[in-house]
């Protein structure tokens, strides 16, 4: 009898909690993962596709799926890095496939080249080109990311990446130029 | 605030934690007055010479400007003009080294001296009571005066706050090492910075003016006593030497008492503070209208053989200052306009917290109060880039003399472990570069600089963090403007294909068009194919009819077709489209095709009729009794015409073209005769049949017979198909409703 009195007791306890548990599952539910909102936003958003996804999105979508985390060529070491922390996984070192070289630069469409074709509009993902047809294009340089999605598709190869010039804004200090020593 | 007021009378002061005391080299200068260079050949002027933004240009390379010109102007409230500090010619604009730890170059002004020193018409104010504050306020922005302490803050923006305040510090404590500028300002110009000092009062009301000077400038506190004695609101108070006292927190602290929180401003704390030789600018602005053209500057340093203070102009680059006060060089040869790195070096500031040039064309600039040049013995890491750093001891030294109170040894790790995260939890940004901590490590750290790295890191870092959010909204921007037009194309194209439709159907019942007709066939036949695939299905309340079976099996077929419709008609668009091409080729041969095959359009017209009906029947049903009466004479004629019959298997199409354009002009025909149903159909269909004879006259006069004979033929159909339809009327009660036909 007594056994019954336990059984049923902790029947009950666990069809109470179940009860809270589900109703807590469907009052506080998360639209999304919110792990895909994290990644995304370690990831350089150049949105220029070279992991293999149409934008930094979908590609933090694929990471929170299991994908490799080293597909992101403009994020460099230092992404990997953070998602690697994110995600508790190993570091790994970047996808062979993509450059080594991942030194910030901006699309410069070469002007008077320019048809006006309007081609390397449609391949921004950030719509930083401005441009008409037939009308000559030019970069908004502020909102460039970098993609370099827009060289390919130029029928007249005037579009080129060029690094991002340095500035007193973007200036780093590199070795200490200055003393800062004992004055005897 | 008055037990402040009354500490402060007793010249009791509060401390701030740490501080150093470096050897104070300004014996070298401090003695010597104020000098007067002769003007350089060339000024080159930066456009931006402070915090905030650079204003846009008002001159161009030709121009002649006069002494106090204003060469920029802005509306920004962050700007601040720069003003020809004498007259000659600009000579560019282009991009030249800055004043900057960088030595990069930035957009300058050259204004070839023309040596005159001409004046712009000035307006000295007699009495600066009579201006109101704005106009004050106004003035100073014009003359474009930024704080000249070291930041460069533009003071307008600074005392045209007005929440109520109770101090105004005056920062005359000219801390750090070898620098005298404001010393010997303070001694030769008092009078004039008292004026700033009561036009500052003017504008901000504070209830009380504290001058912070450290002791170690007797003659300057002597001079600011004598000048303020008749001011009861002004306390000059002399502070014990140490550095950094001149640090706008370090200063409040030491002087009030109260700790400006991290993140705030010392405004949020009523406290506003000004450097002294801003107020002497502030001065010179307001009652002589003088802009900001020159500021006092120390030259000094065991390489110079004469420093002094000297009065430079804006502008004036430092190996112009550096001749006049016998810069000796160890390499004659780098003494070219042209120098890339000074040799013996040159530091711009002062020992601590100033940065060597590496170029000798770097003008003077609105922040530079020292241009400190030492000797190899005077300061021999100067001259030694690899700097003998060790591993740290951690003895804790720096954090001992840290006067903001942050953890140097533990910024120091994460600063070289770029952990941004713990550097901003260790308050990196409360640090404020005074290198206190970089000047007691005995391993020789050059922590400050470690600092300096990070916090431009991060600054870039949070530039990046910026550029990749609107990059993001952009992407996303874009995304959703992708699907909406792809989406509104669609819809353009459905109703493109519904205005095709439309206009094709009016077309075939003109009966004007062949080629539309044959794709109407087409359609249809394709119909027909879908409903015998699914005859089973049994609703029939809609109607549209444009695919029927070609059976006489009326019932079945009916219903077949009604539930087919939808499926039917979007392969028949399709299906007229590709038929409509093919037509264009193949015209001529449905012209002949339907000459020939008229007979049997006929028969196959009647079949399909009947089965029409259904459709039609309420529009009809009224007028029944009118119906049989044009029966007679279509039999007839049918009997006539299927002697005509050939039908080719290749001209099948053709036929069921005609076919269908003589359905369709029933449509047309029905949906008049629901337009009137009081006025009688069996005129209307007279008349329809007579109109579109004419209509095809003037194309093909078969094409009319034909057209004709449909009709009848159709006419006669669909009484029959009335009759019947009326006796299933009479049985079924769900009989069809005429409301969606077209």
């Amino acid at each position: 009898m007594n056994i019954l009195i336990a059984i049923l007791f902790l029947g009950l306890l666990g069809a109470i909690f179940g009860a809270l548990l589900g109703y807590a599952s469907v009052r506080f539910h998360v639209e999304g993962d919110p792990i895909v909102e994290q990644l995304d936003a370690l990831l350089p958003q150049t949105q220029c596709g070279q992991c293999g996804y149409p934008g930094c999105k979908p590609y933090a979508k694929a990471l929170a799926d299991g994908e490799a985390i080293n597909k992101c060529a403009p994020g460099g070491e230092d992404t990997i890095k953070k998602i690697a922390d994110l995600l508790g996984v190993d570091v790994q070192p970047l996808d062979e496939t993509h450059e080594v070289d991942n030194a910030p630069t901006v699309a410069f469409i070469i002007e008077e080249d320019c048809i006006g074709c309007t081609k390397c509009i449609q391949a921004c993902p950030v719509d930083a080109i401005l441009g008409a047809a037939k009308q000559m294009h030019t970069i908004i340089i502020d909102e460039c990311t970098g993609c370099d999605l827009c060289v390919a598709p130029c029928p007249v190869d005037c579009i080129e990446m060029r690094p991002i010039p340095q500035t007193i804004q973007n200036w780093q200090w590199d070795l200490s130029k200055i003393a800062v020593k004992q004055i005897d | 605030m008055e037990s402040i007021i009354e500490c402060i009378t007793q010249n009791k002061f509060w401390q701030f934690h740490g501080g150093i005391h470096p050897p104070e080299q300004k014996a070298l200068t401090s003695g010597k007055p104020i000098k007067l260079l002769p003007l350089p050949k060339q000024l080159i002027l930066p456009l931006q010479q402070h915090i905030g933004r650079q204003g846009d240009l008002l001159v161009k390379v030709g121009d002649k400007v006069l002494k106090g010109q204003a060469l920029t102007q802005s509306f920004n409230p962050m700007a601040v003009p720069v003003h020809a500090p004498t007259s000659g010619t600009i000579s560019a604009i282009k991009k030249s080294p800055i004043a900057h730890p960088s030595g990069l170059s930035e957009l300058c002004l050259f204004i070839e001296v023309d040596f005159e020193d001409t004046w712009i018409k000035r307006e000295i104010c007699q009495d600066y009571r009579q201006l109101s504050n704005q106009e004050i306020i106004n003035k100073i922005a014009d003359a474009g005066i930024a704080g000249m302490g070291g930041a460069g803050f533009p003071t307008h923006i600074k005392v045209s706050t007005t929440p109520d305040i109770n101090f105004l510090i005056i920062n005359a404590a000219e801390c750090e090492p070898y620098i005298t500028a404001d010393d010997l300002l303070m001694c030769e110009q008092s009078e004039a910075i008292i004026d700033g000092i009561k036009i500052l009062d003017k504008l901000l009301k504070p209830a009380f003016i504290l001058i912070g000077i450290e002791n170690n400038k007797p003659q300057a506190i002597k001079a600011l006593q004598q000048a303020t004695s008749a001011i009861e609101k002004v306390k000059v108070c002399v502070l014990p030497t140490k550095y950094p006292t001149g640090g706008e927190k370090q200063l409040i602290k030491m002087l009030t008492g109260k700790e400006v929180k991290s993140g705030s401003l010392p405004i949020h704390s009523g406290i506003v503070v000004q450097n002294v030789a801003t107020c002497f600018a502030i001065s010179d602005a307001v009652i002589n209208d003088i802009p900001l053209i020159k500021r006092v500057v120390t030259l000094t340093g065991q390489a110079l053989s004469k420093p002094q203070n000297v009065w430079a102009l804006l502008g004036t680059p430092v190996h112009h200052l550096l001749e006049h006060t016998g810069f000796i060089r160890e390499n004659e040869d780098v003494t070219q306009a042209n120098a890339s790195v000074t040799n013996p070096p040159v530091i711009m500031g002062g020992p601590l917290m100033g940065f060597s040039i590496l170029n000798e064309l770097v003008p003077v600039v609105k922040t530079s109060n020292c241009i400190l040049a030492p000797s190899k013995a005077e300061m021999p890491s100067a001259f030694d880039n690899n700097a003998n750093e060790v591993e740290c001891i951690r003895c804790g030294q720096c954090s001992d003399v840290c006067p903001s109170q942050l953890l140097p040894q533990e910024l120091q790790w994460s600063a070289k472990a770029k952990d941004h995260q713990q550097l901003a939890k260790l308050n990196l940004f409360d640090c404020i570069d005074c290198g206190a901590c970089a000047y007691v490590c005995p391993s020789q750290i050059p922590l400050v600089q470690y600092y300096r790295i990070a916090k431009a890191e991060i600054r870039q870092q949070q530039q990046l963090d910026v550029k990749a959010e609107k990059a993001k909204i952009r992407f996303e921007a874009r995304k959703l403007r992708l699907e909406k037009e792809k989406i509104a194309r669609e819809e353009k194209h459905k109703k493109a294909a519904a205005a095709r439709k439309a206009v094709m159907n009016k077309k075939s019942a003109d009966g004007s068009s062949a080629s539309s007709a044959v794709a109407a066939a087409l359609a249809r036949v394709k119909a027909k194919k879908a409903a015998n695939a699914k005859p089973e299905q049994t609703n029939e309340n809609q109607q549209k009819t444009q695919a029927k079976p070609l059976e006489n099996n009326d019932n079945v077929q009916e219903t077949a077709s009604d539930v087919q419709d939808e499926k039917s008609q979007v392969k028949a668009a399709i299906a007229r489209a590709k038929a409509k091409r093919l037509a264009k080729k193949t015209q001529s041969e449905t012209n002949k095709a339907a000459e020939e095959s008229s007979a049997p359009v006929k028969t196959e017209g009647s079949t399909l009729d009947t089965e029409k009906v259904p459709t039609e029947e309420p529009a009809i049903e009224t007028d029944e009794k009118t119906a049989p009466a044009i029966e007679k004479p279509i039999t007839n004629k049918l009997e006539k015409e299927p002697a005509l019959v050939q039908s080719p298997d290749d001209k099948k199409a053709k036929i069921a073209a005609a076919v269908a354009k003589a359905k369709e002009k029933a449509k047309a025909r029905k949906s008049k005769s629901l337009a009137e149903e009081n006025s009688s159909p069996a005129d209307n269909e007279k008349i329809k049949p007579a109109v579109d004879s004419e209509d095809s006259k003037k194309q093909d006069d078969k094409k009319a017979k034909i057209a004709a004979a449909v009709a009848k033929a159709k006419a006669k159909a669909k009484a029959k198909a009335q009759q019947n339809l009326a006796k299933k009327k009479e049985q079924q009660q769900d009989s069809p409703k005429p409301s969606n036909e077209e």
